[in-house]
């Protein structure tokens, strides 16, 4: 795939050669055309909004003291720090990605080894599984926030009925069941995502591997372990590392059930920053809070691709 | 078939049935909690299929709200953004697809970041920009914000799409007197209807998905799109969960129909980018 894909795609060095001083040629014009819409509103709406924003994260910047917006150095980021909150969001943050991940992975890539080969109704079945992927992360929330809730929620009912409590429990109520509840929520609704990248990168690798291992005595595991993991390991990995960006920042599961509560039990890094904006109106906190999710993820990007070694396969 | 085969093959029915279930079983639940009536709702033992059937919920949410207002917002910036994203992109994807240039790498580069960075510290800054334009409660920010938002990722997923082309094709056509772009519209955008169904389709179900943004910019009833109508129930009325669970599957269908009918499409487009085999 990978050589016919250079093959297919010269860049034609007859019109356009490597390094051709840029001149506003009729190619040029056309290319600068193409471009602009992108590039002018990317710039405009994305790039200056996130930098005027990182900028405040070292002013003093709240809506009720508007008329006093000075720089005050690192005092934001000492605030959002030593709140008494900070270490619970943190801890938050890593339950919710890492353990969100983990279950998205393992059942993801679980699901999509059992449907690798062909079965009778497989497009209708695939259509069904995949389809929360496509839902809304609000709509999400709310549903499992109406099946987990402490008097009615279906949850209940069924751990009831299996005799695995004696009594109901307020799941979003109570700080140590809340967490957990948005972290399901959560898994239920990634699964997919990790199925339908795997299930294409397995859908890639040829017949003719197994059947070669067939001949040679190999059992399904050693297949699995010396086929399958090493031919997927490439997109693993750019799976993982998306998802972990993505999950971080992905604050509607926990904003439609639980809005960071009980009492802030549920927050993390990405729904705070939201609260610091829309609630509490502290712009220079909700800042700070942003940049240290960007230094954590950029931190968590190198060391990543340092540790798996896999950095030339990485593009996207 | 070896004993180890069948083994396999029985844990293998067994775990995509219970995944099955477990996927199905949230959305079985709140199209039944849509159907039934306000007092099996809050009543016990839990009803696992309705003892009566009733639509109230489903008339209770247009009267108690103008949910048609919403759902017509939410069509208009979501169509709006799409088209708007992906024409821009697949300028943009086609250009960076076909031609090397000075800066192309920090073009895809700055594309690229934005994926990175949350959005949200940008969003103080966006609404004072919004406010001084007079955008807040107007649908316009919306589809501005949704457009700009989008773009970056789908002109990655663009230029892939275009790398996977034979550059010859527009070529051929260009020596038969096509000029480049009506080369582009005639020759290579049907050969890559599946991509652009994918990238117009992933657009819209995102921006008809988006809450965060749409809860910052509009609070007005008249330019509520669904998720800011549903979001402002939960503090209205404490959560009217009939209401609320025939609002959700109101707002789910589209999704649902567009993923029946793209489901390929989207799930090929969208892999083809990242998967190499």
């Amino acid at each position: 795939m990978k050589m016919e894909k250079q093959i297919l795609h010269p860049n034609n060095p007859s019109v356009q050669p490597e390094k051709a001083p840029f001149r506003f040629s009729k190619e040029g014009i056309f290319i600068l055309l193409c471009l602009a819409p992108a590039i002018v509103l990317v710039s405009v709406f994305v790039y200056y909004p996130i930098i005027k924003g990182s900028v405040m994260a070292f002013q003093n910047y709240t809506l009720f003291d508007l008329m006093n917006i000075h720089f005050i150095g690192l005092d934001n980021f000492k605030a959002v720090i030593s709140s008494p909150n900070f270490a619970t969001v943190v801890k938050n943050s890593v339950y919710w990605v890492f353990i969100s991940l983990f279950f998205q992975l393992v059942l993801g890539f679980a699901l999509a080894l059992s449907m690798r080969k062909h079965f009778k109704g497989r497009g209708i079945y695939q259509g069904l599984v995949f389809f929360p992927w496509a839902m809304s992360g609000f709509l999400i929330g709310l549903i499992w926030r109406w099946m987990f809730n402490g008097q009615f929620g279906v949850i209940n009912d069924l751990l009831l009925k299996t005799g695995l409590i004696d009594a109901p429990i307020a799941f979003l109520a109570e700080a140590k069941w809340a967490m957990a509840s948005v972290i399901i929520a959560n898994i239920w609704y990634g699964v997919a995502f990790f199925a339908i990248m795997i299930l294409a990168a397995l859908q890639s690798i040829p017949d003719e591997l197994y059947e070669a291992a067939e001949i040679d005595g190999a059992n399904k595991l050693h297949q699995l372990f010396y086929i399958t993991l090493p031919y997927i390991l490439p997109t693993l990995f750019i799976t993982v590392l998306l998802r972990v960006i993505w999950i971080l920042n992905f604050p509607d599961i926990i904003y439609s059930m639980t809005n960071g509560g009980p009492a802030g039990a549920t927050h993390i890094l990405s729904t705070y920053l939201i609260d610091k904006v829309m609630f509490e109106q502290n712009y220079g906190q909700a800042s700070a809070v942003g940049l240290i999710i960007v230094v954590i993820l950029l931190s968590f990007m190198v060391f990543f691709t340092k540790a798996s070694k896999f950095e030339k396969k990485g593009d996207f | 078939m070896t004993n180890a085969g069948i083994w396999l093959r029985t844990l293998k029915v067994v775990f995509l049935s219970i995944f099955l279930a477990i996927t199905i079983f949230p959305l079985y639940w709140i199209i039944i909690t849509s159907f039934k009536m306000q007092k099996d709702i809050f009543s016990l033992p839990i009803q696992y299929w309705p003892k009566e059937f009733t639509l109230d919920n489903y008339i209770q949410i247009f009267k108690i709200s103008h949910f048609q207002t919403y759902i017509f917002n939410s069509f208009l910036v979501s169509i709006v953004a799409s088209f708007i994203v992906l024409i821009i992109s697949m300028l943009g994807g086609y250009v960076l697809a076909r031609f090397k240039f000075k800066g192309k790498g920090q073009v895809m580069g700055g594309f690229l970041i934005t994926q990175i960075v949350p959005i949200f510290i940008g969003m103080a800054p966006l609404y004072m920009m919004m406010s001084k334009m007079q955008l807040v409660n107007h649908l316009f920010s919306l589809m501005l914000i949704y457009t700009v938002m989008l773009i970056p990722f789908c002109t990655i997923i663009m230029v892939g799409f275009f790398q996977r082309i034979p550059a010859s094709l527009e070529e051929a056509a260009m020596i038969d007197g096509c000029s480049r772009i009506s080369a582009l519209f005639k020759v290579i955008v049907p050969v890559m209807l599946p991509g652009i169904m994918a990238t117009l389709i992933f657009a819209f179900v995102q921006c008809w998905n988006e809450l965060i943004m749409a809860v910052m910019f509009i609070d007005e009833e008249s330019v509520k799109t669904i998720p800011v109508a549903m979001n402002s129930f939960i503090k209205k009325y404490d959560i009217e969960w009939g209401a609320m669970s025939a609002g959700t599957v109101l707002s789910v269908i589209p999704t649902m129909i567009l993923f029946a009918f793209c489901q390929k499409y989207l799930v090929n487009g969208l892999t083809q980018g990242a998967v190499k085999g």
